[in-house]
């Protein structure tokens, strides 16, 4: 039996595991771990400048790869400034485990130096935490935390080391486990048979079926499934901010992103349909609207791997409890042979429906003005990247402007906190998603509110050779609250401006990248292709563009899925 | 309309405060937490009981079952089941005429009296929750109580149903 310290341990257990990079920051709790990490070169570990900054990396690497994204920092303040990147990672399913240390356990409750009782603070944002006791239990811990973070619904997890357990000087004996199922955890992973017959018989009987596709789709890689399934019943496909990519967005079938800043025709599919099968979705409030006007006359179907998620905000008619790559698996068995052809017949009117509200065109937008739209700059930003691009975004405006006018044809390409709607996600995220991408193109569309949230990491950018490029929307605002404050408070930008911003090129700069400002729209093509040209360089692109722009659709509160402002001045 | 939940988890630190933590943090109401080891001492056996609708006790149930912790959750209100909390009350014994109506309320209630000391008696009661309450008031209108302690609610099914891992 191999002999080692518990912060040898530590080290050993995640390289047995398989992984290979971890997002963190040295502390006095977590010196014997970082002495272990130095002696090796199994594991990376990437410097962060800030922990809540590790976390979002480990988020975007998780997101984009599907493995779990590992985070070490240490007690106290280490592991409180996760705490935000951690409910991030718990309200959009992102497999993630957090190592943070621990004073040693005789100080523990006695208020010591940088001691915070870590599980306490992240209980209710996390799947599930260990504090770890003795020594010989670590490598049991990390890996079920490990197994836990990335099966059933997916989650952070937390493992609390205490210093005298990883202490360098006293060796234990190592024993990776071989088993580390639950009595107490079983995930059902396959829906009720009779669940699917039903669901199947509902589908094919539906005049007017809507698929609405979720974030669970893109978890379990069920994208080709999904797909199948879309084409068999060659019903109007729409999809959650989460879902994105799951169904390709070029796809003819796929009427766009539904919800608050949905397109026109997915939420009107939605409002219509008789019935509506949705795959990992959780009918989130940003969705529904409200709920006592939801899809009035739809029977729906509810695949989802939380028995929680089900008829939680919704009542539905057909819940199927199981990963949506399994239970896709059982309703095409169940499908047998479709004839596609007969199906498309079958649902004439309700496309021709459903093409009468796409030629409302409800992301038409102001081509000829003199500032620069916000939605070119997506648009131009998809050009230049071919579609192929990894874009990680902050939150506000922008991220609405990147969910509707970047059509993801792949899942896993896009990354944005959905949930929580995390400022300051974007740009450590991108840095995730460019250390599991090394070769492919890592954007990250952001504002100037929210870029300032974690802009301390540019400097662990240059550091790791991180080229990532930051297209960020400079509104000199908050856009998102000032366009709420022009709806609903008559104009009273309170606190949404931004007074002295950074002179964002000199910045970039200062950090050691390259900066491009663009203020008119004739440059803005030429900016962008300088911008991907330089592939070996982080770009920071500070585009100013029109401030008074609002994102648009929009739905109007307390009615139903389908009651939009589509401009400032029109509603459906 | 009050349910009776009953939680299988593993008798694991941190185990409870996560079943709390869903009450918590979810805006339910825990009117009543009654635990402990059950005769396999790795498990630890919960009774909680609530104030809420169908669909209220269908989210409080999946969210507390969603607890890696947790094995098993019933709400026991949804069959027969048996149900009991035991109360110890303090009252005070001033006159002869007091403490004979004690006794009396005593043996109607088939309750016990467990400490004496010259100024009070302490009384053991069990039963439903309801029975302790009126005991209470009872013993309230006679004298004077002093303080009383209740371990909230514990409770089985009735017949062959079990909560086993």
């Amino acid at each position: 039996m191999e002999m080692m310290s518990g912060a040898a341990m530590v080290v050993r257990t995640l390289k047995d595991i398989g992984v290979k990079h971890v997002f963190g920051y040295p502390g006095g709790a977590v010196l014997d771990i970082y002495d272990a990490l130095y002696a090796q070169t199994d594991v990376e570990h990437v410097l962060v400048r800030h922990e809540q900054a590790a976390a979002h990396m480990a988020d975007g690497y998780a997101r984009s790869t599907g493995l779990t994204g590992t985070v070490l920092v240490t007690s106290g303040p280490g592991a409180t400034n996760t705490l935000t990147g951690i409910a991030t990672a718990y309200m959009d399913s992102i497999p993630m485990v957090i190592l943070s240390g621990q004073v040693p356990s005789k100080h523990i409750g006695e208020d010591a130096f940088q001691e915070t009782d870590m599980v306490g603070c992240s209980r209710p944002i996390v799947k599930h935490s260990f504090l770890v006791k003795r020594a010989i239990d670590i490598p049991e811990a990390i890996a079920k935390a490990f197994y836990i973070a990335s099966t059933g619904r997916p989650g952070p997890v937390v493992v609390d080391l205490p210093k005298d357990i990883v202490n360098v000087a006293e060796e234990h004996p190592y024993v990776f486990p071989t088993d580390v199922t639950m009595r107490s955890y079983n995930p059902t992973l396959k829906g009720h048979n009779k669940q699917i017959k039903k669901a199947v018989s509902t589908l094919l009987e539906a005049k007017r079926p809507v698929i609405y596709v979720g974030g669970g789709a893109v978890i379990s890689e069920a994208s080709a499934l999904v797909t199948e399934i879309a084409e068999k019943l060659q019903a109007p496909v729409t999809s959650t901010l989460m879902g994105l990519g799951a169904f390709s967005s070029t796809h003819d079938q796929f009427v766009g992103m539904l919800g608050m800043h949905g397109r026109l025709e997915a939420n009107k599919a939605m409002h219509n349909a008789d019935c509506i099968l949705a795959l990992g979705a959780r009918f989130d409030d940003r969705v529904t609207n409200n709920v006592e006007k939801f899809c009035p006359h739809a029977t729906i179907i509810h695949v989802d791997i939380d028995p929680a998620s089900i008829s939680k905000t919704i009542a539905v008619h057909i819940p199927v409890v199981g990963s949506v790559d399994k239970v896709a698996e059982q309703l095409l068995e169940q499908m047998g042979k479709v004839d596609a052809k007969a199906q498309k017949a079958k649902l004439a009117d309700w496309w021709q429906q459903v093409n009468q509200w796409r030629e409302r065109d409800c992301l038409a937008y102001q081509k000829d003005s003199k500032l620069i739209k916000p939605q070119e700059v997506i648009e131009s930003l998809y050009k230049h990247t071919k579609g192929e691009a990894y874009v990680s975004s902050d939150v506000g405006q922008h991220q609405m402007f990147a969910a509707l006018y970047y059509p993801f044809a792949k899942p896993r390409r896009w990354i944005n906190s959905g949930g929580l709607g995390t400022m300051g996600f974007g740009l450590p995220a991108a840095m995730g998603v460019q250390m599991a991408h090394p070769d492919a193109i890592s954007a990250v569309v952001t504002g100037d509110g929210s870029i300032q949230m974690n802009i301390q990491e540019l400097a662990t950018c240059l550091q790791y050779n991180l080229p990532i490029k930051i297209i960020s929307l400079n509104n000199r605002a908050l856009g998102m609250v000032r366009q709420w404050q022009d709806m609903i408070y008559k104009g009273r930008h309170s606190h949404s401006y931004m007074d002295s911003m950074p002179d964002f090129v000199k910045l970039a700069e200062a950090y050691g990248h390259v900066g491009i400002r663009v203020t008119d729209p004739a440059e803005l093509d030429d900016a962008m292709a300088r911008c991907f040209a330089m592939k070996d360089r982080l770009v920071f692109m500070d585009i100013e563009i029109d401030q008074n722009e609002h994102v648009y659709p929009m739905q109007i509160k307390f009615g139903a899925m389908d009651d939009m402002r589509l401009s400032k001045t029109e509603r459906t | 309309m009050k349910r009776i939940l009953s939680v299988l988890m593993e008798n694991a630190p941190g185990s409870l405060s996560r079943i709390v933590g869903v009450f918590s943090q979810r805006g339910y109401n825990v009117d009543s937490l009654c635990v402990a080891p059950t005769d396999d001492k790795s498990l630890s056996r919960v009774t909680i009981t609530t104030q809420a609708d169908d669909k209220v006790i269908e989210q409080i149930t999946k969210q507390v079952n969603k607890l890696i912790d947790v094995l098993k959750v019933v709400d026991l209100t949804d069959g027969s089941h048996v149900e009991r909390e035991l109360m110890l009350i303090k009252v005070a014994t001033r006159s002869e005429l007091v403490r004979s109506e004690i006794h009396r309320n005593v043996d109607i209630f088939r309750a016990q009296i467990v400490d004496v000391d010259s100024t009070n008696y302490t009384i053991q009661v069990t039963g439903t929750s309801d029975k302790l309450d009126a005991f209470a008031h009872t013993l309230g209108q006679t004298t004077e109580i002093i303080e009383a302690s209740r371990t909230g609610i514990c409770g089985l099914a009735r017949g062959e149903k079990a909560l086993r891992p």
